[in-house]
């Protein structure tokens, strides 16, 4: 468990943030620019000093004010990847890479570079890297310092949409093989869905929202954060078949539910988190028949918050034992007359989901040499 | 080519700068990096302690070590004293002369050079576990070398063109502290030596040109090198 409990005043910004994060997965730190994200884990790395309060590492206490404690950065081993990189122009990438190790071991050096995909570059300087690449070598450099939390400070934020395409798929495979707990910056609720398993929401220097990222995501709170296009909902699921004839594939959402969605690789059993949007689900009160939705599934409805817009009612419907969002308009809202609690059926589109909408979950497979100690 | 008389101005020239800059170049790195990252009361007047040489005339800076370092001065004597070390009327104390008077240039250069080192790459060493001096030597130094190479160049070239402190301080010996500027002010004092002097003004600027050119390749090495072309 990470706690942080501090107190921080720079410039106009009055940080006063209660975390606790679990030492496993990703979480993510997510808020517009300007709430503290970065102040936050510069005062987790150790660069930046609290004006009060208490930072604990598991059972190590990293700072504590009322005891006069503060380590410094190099006494924390916790591994920082800087928004710019921050690679040192002098050495070369393989430089760089060994520059925080603390015994060369051939092993661990070559699976990181095969995470990676660095192998081609030790030679180089690294003035002559592509933004990507550089982003690829300090997320290297810092998992070779052996480090027992691992910051990220938005990655992507500062490469053009090629590069953060480049990027991508390097991050994910870093989420799911290396088993490392990992603190992720962003502003993109897009990267978050993709990357993270827990989340942690940042405004004005304040932390209202913190948990499992799927609790999150759909609850009430974080929906001011969403666009009326973005706004939408995060399911868990397991694939229980392909149709290879319709080139679709089945999941179940639990307690006998079931959805189709288009075919996409994955393992029978396997776990997937699935994010649908409240525009692509319709309301109906009876089940229709003869209709081009395959999924119809029983709801109930938990709540109606009408959306700033003037135009478009938000509905909480529950399914099974989850949550899911759905966009009507206030006049089919008006003429279904639906009020919490009332029996409904939600209707999804299947073929709406892109492949940015679902991301496996599989069992993380530890790198050998990157546990944590 | 050379007589040996120039010859031997010429390396006594060499030598007494080389000496000078080398012993300048330690503190003139500590007072770089104290002016450059350290906080501390008296800092403005530290600071124009060290550029004082650069504006007060030679002949004073000359005047002040020959009372303070020579052999009765309360430096310099007790010096001789504890380890026989004297620096009256001896190449060393042309050397002294030549450091002081160049040491301001040295130092204004590396501090340059201190305060262009991006901090944020020190940050991004010490959260990869380097200590302060391993930061210091693997990071802040070699990011600076391009400012202690150009800041060593010009102070040699201002110990190979000190002239007043040195005759004020160890006077005009020949052998021991009369080097190239002060052999030419010789010939130039000796009625019919215009030929003499003619020839050392040439010996000056060819020496002077190729301390020159050699820094500028030097940092366009540097300059290479944190590009990446290589």
């Amino acid at each position: 468990m990470l706690s942080v409990c501090i107190d921080k005043r720079q410039g106009d910004l009055d940080l006063q943030l209660d975390i606790q994060l679990p030492l496993q997965g990703i979480s993510a730190i997510f808020g517009r620019s300007g709430a503290g994200k970065t102040s936050l884990i510069n005062m987790l790395s150790g660069l930046v000093r609290p004006d009060r309060g208490r930072i604990a590492l598991g059972d190590e206490v990293l700072f504590d004010s009322s005891r006069n404690i503060h380590l410094r950065p190099e006494q924390r081993r916790i591994g920082y990847v800087f928004q710019d990189a921050r690679l040192f122009p002098h050495y070369s990438v393989e430089g760089n890479l060994r520059y925080g190790s603390r015994k060369p071991d051939p092993k661990q050096f070559a699976d990181v570079i095969e995470l990676l995909g660095i192998g081609p570059l030790l030679q180089r300087a690294p003035a002559t890297l592509s933004g990507g690449e550089r982003q690829r070598v300090a997320i290297g450099r810092a998992l070779l310092s052996e480090p027992r939390l691992l910051l990220m400070d938005e990655p992507l934020a500062s490469l053009d949409l090629p590069r953060k395409r480049e990027l991508m798929p390097y991050l994910e495979r870093l989420a799911a093989e290396v088993r490392l707990p990992i603190l992720y910056v962003s502003h993109s609720l897009d990267e978050i869905l993709r990357l993270a398993d827990h989340l942690v929401l940042l405004d004005r220097g304040r932390a209202p929202l913190q948990g499992p990222l799927e609790d999150l995501w759909g609850s009430e709170q974080m929906r001011p954060w969403f666009s009326v296009e973005e706004l939408s909902t995060v399911l868990r699921a397991q694939v229980v078949g392909q149709d290879l004839r319709w080139q679709l594939t089945h999941l179940s959402l639990g307690d006998g539910l079931g959805l189709w969605v288009r075919k996409f690789e994955a393992q029978n059993g396997q776990g997937v988190r699935l994010r649908i949007r409240a525009n692509d689900i319709s309301i109906v009160r009876t089940r229709p028949q003869q209709s081009s939705i395959r999924n119809i599934l029983p709801a109930t409805i938990e709540a109606l918050q009408p959306d700033d817009d003037g135009h478009l009612m938000a509905v909480q419907l529950r399914i099974g034992t989850q949550r899911l969002w759905a966009h009507i308009t206030l006049w089919a809202a008006a003429e279904l007359a639906l009020k919490p609690g009332d029996t409904a059926f939600a209707q999804i589109k299947g073929i709406s989901l892109n492949p940015g909408d679902w991301t496996t979950q599989d069992d993380r497979t530890a790198i050998p040499g990157t546990h944590p100690r | 080519m050379l007589s040996e008389y120039e010859w031997q101005a010429l390396m006594l020239s060499l030598k007494i700068s080389s000496v000078a800059v080398l012993w300048s170049l330690p503190p003139g790195i500590l007072l770089a990096w104290l002016l450059a990252r350290g906080r501390f009361p008296g800092k403005a007047l530290l600071d124009s302690l060290v550029h004082l040489p650069l504006v007060l005339p030679p002949v004073v800076i000359g005047y002040l070590l020959l009372i303070g370092m020579g052999r009765q001065g309360p430096i310099g004597g007790w010096l001789y004293q504890s380890f026989g070390l004297s620096f009256s009327f001896s190449w060393r104390g042309a050397a002294l002369a030549a450091a002081v008077v160049a040491f301001p240039l040295l130092v204004r250069a590396i501090r340059l050079s201190l305060e262009a080192v991006d901090r944020r790459l020190e940050d991004a060493a010490h959260t990869l576990g380097a200590g302060r001096l391993r930061v210091f030597a693997t990071i802040t130094l070699p990011l600076t070398l391009p400012g202690i190479l150009a800041g060593t160049v010009l102070a040699f070239a201002r110990c190979l063109g000190e002239f007043g402190a040195t005759i004020t301080f160890v006077s005009n010996i020949p052998g021991e502290t009369r080097t190239l500027p002060l052999a030419m002010f010789s010939f130039i004092e000796t009625p019919g030596a215009e030929a003499e002097a003619a020839r050392l003004c040439v010996i000056a600027i060819v020496v002077s040109l190729a301390a020159l050119l050699f820094s500028e390749w030097l940092a366009r090495l540097a300059r290479r090198r944190l590009e990446g072309a290589c």
